[in-house]
């Protein structure tokens, strides 16, 4: 039974590392831009 | 001359020579076979009955490490004397190049096997109880397999920041089908359980398959590095 | 466009639900397994998109090899990145579900064994994306996708003679499927797909938006050399 709820967690923790990953990248990208952006004249 | 067999023989003859004259890499790479048969033989009790179960998987696994470290260094004087420009203008096929490293790779990781194999034979205490001369194709078919394979992904690599892992790295995933061809061929044949038939086609159909395809991508790739 | 990316994460998250119910209260508990059989809800939908994503990077780079279209080469890069998450879903739930049934956490049975094969592949694929400094990258990443298309069938044939000489237990089971089962598997896999999308999705919009950055970022050191960082 734990065995099951562990398969499901398991899944879930997946999925959302990952898509925890993409929102930091994004975060990172959006602060490059700001700055590329004040660089400009 | 200009045949793509002319080419490939004229190549492979300079590195051939080359080598032979260097034997820096030669020499390396021969007490690196021994030393390796010898740490297996320590890591792995050769007087244990069922070495000849396991002494195909450990043969093929000394080989693969023996071949991987060769094949580190297909590129490695193209890259020092900066001739892979020349290669890419020149008119002569990419094909050859390639044919003709792989092919120095290979008889180059087979003179490393043919040294290691008496060794592996006295530590082991190894007899094949199946038909002994089939492991000759198995030997090499798979040699080839790994080789034209690495051969390939040697130049993958060559622009890559951790070039010496990165071979293994993409090598070893690919090259799976194939170990498990070649280690359950060579088993086969050692305890004479069963024909080891299968195996030695699947070595075969792997081998037309790769080394179509990496003749077929090899130009792409030498014009991408 | 822009609306459509809430309307489908709005989607998923109820279709996952949905199943998620379906899977751990609506479905009938297996006969032999109890209710552990219930992984099998969430195990194959993964291994099936993983398949699906893998299949569509292998069109991605054959494409890009013929003509080196840089979305084509974005969409390879998502895939394979998407792929490698559902597949981990797969070699994780794999175990954890064979264990309390065999007793065994790993056989190298058909399909679990293909599959981190394929999780291998791509994973080296990743890699080389991520270390190699040549310029022309999405090419040999191509090739090398194109290799391990190649490869999975024979890895595929190879286990098979390999289990025919060596049997052993097959995770998954094979025979005919409870048709209210299906029915769930079906829900689950549906479910999975919209997730698959949607991170796909994201992926694809912030590796524009990174391509994007990058050109913008060349195009500042060109004009302006004593400006950029």
């Amino acid at each position: 039974m734990n065995f099951l709820y562990a398969a499901y967690t398991a899944t879930w923790l997946i999925h959302i590392t990952y898509a925890v990953t993409l929102v930091r990248r994004y975060q990172r990208l959006r602060k490059e831009i700001d700055e590329l952006k004040d660089r400009q004249p | 001359m200009n045949s793509l067999a002319g080419i490939t023989r004229a190549t492979l003859a300079k590195d051939l020579r080359l080598e032979w004259r260097s034997k820096d890499a030669i020499n390396s790479m021969l007490f690196f076979a021994l030393l390796v048969v010898v740490v297996f033989s320590f890591s792995f009790d050769p007087n244990a009955e069922e070495s000849r179960q396991i002494a195909g998987g450990l043969i093929w696994v000394a080989f693969l490490f023996a071949a991987v470290v060769a094949l580190n260094q297909t590129w490695a004087r193209e890259l020092r004397n900066q001739v892979l420009d020349a290669y890419r203008v020149s008119p002569a096929p990419a094909n050859s190049l390639f044919l003709a490293k792989a092919l120095g790779n290979f008889i180059f990781v087979t003179v490393l096997e043919a040294l290691m194999t008496p060794l592996f034979i006295i530590f082991y205490k190894l007899r094949a109880l199946g038909p002994a001369w089939q492991l000759i194709p198995v030997a090499l078919l798979g040699t080839w397999a790994l080789v034209v394979n690495g051969t390939f992904f040697a130049a993958i690599s060559l622009r890559t920041r951790s070039r010496e892992i990165m071979l293994p790295l993409l090598l070893f995933p690919i090259s799976l089908p194939a170990i498990l061809g070649l280690v359950n061929a060579t088993t086969f044949i050692l305890t004479g359980e069963y024909s080891a038939r299968f195996w030695i086609v699947l070595l075969a159909t792997y081998d037309v398959i790769f080394t179509i395809a990496c003749l077929l991508l090899f130009e792409t790739v030498l014009h991408a590095e | 466009m822009k609306r459509a990316f809430p309307i489908l994460a709005a989607l998923t998250g109820i279709l996952l639900s949905y199943a998620l119910y379906e899977a751990l209260v609506a479905a009938p508990t297996e006969q032999t397994m109890g209710n552990v059989q219930r992984i099998f809800y969430y195990h194959v939908p993964s291994a099936w998109t993983a398949f699906l994503l893998f299949f569509i990077n292998f069109i991605a780079s054959v494409f890009y090899l013929i003509r080196r279209s840089p979305t084509a080469d974005a969409i390879a890069v998502v895939t394979a990145e998407v792929g490698v998450v559902f597949c981990t879903v797969v070699l994780v739930t794999g175990p954890l579900w064979a264990r309390p049934v065999w007793g065994i956490w790993w056989t190298w049975d058909i399909r679990l064994t293909s599959t981190l094969v394929l999780w291998l592949i791509y994973v080296a694929y990743l890699m080389l994306r991520r270390f190699s400094t040549s310029g022309q990258t999405p090419v040999l990443a191509a090739a090398l996708a194109v290799f391990g298309a190649l490869d999975v069938p024979l890895v595929y044939f190879s286990i098979w003679i390999f289990r025919t000489q060596h049997p052993q237990p097959v995770i998954g089971g094979g025979g005919s499927i409870d048709p209210r089962m299906l029915h769930v598997l079906l829900i689950n896999w549906a479910a999975f797909l919209c997730l698959a999308a949607l991170l796909c999705w994201s992926r694809f919009r912030l590796e524009r938006l990174q391509r994007q950055v990058e050109d913008a970022q060349a195009l500042e050191s060109m004009l302006a050399p004593e400006r950029s960082r």
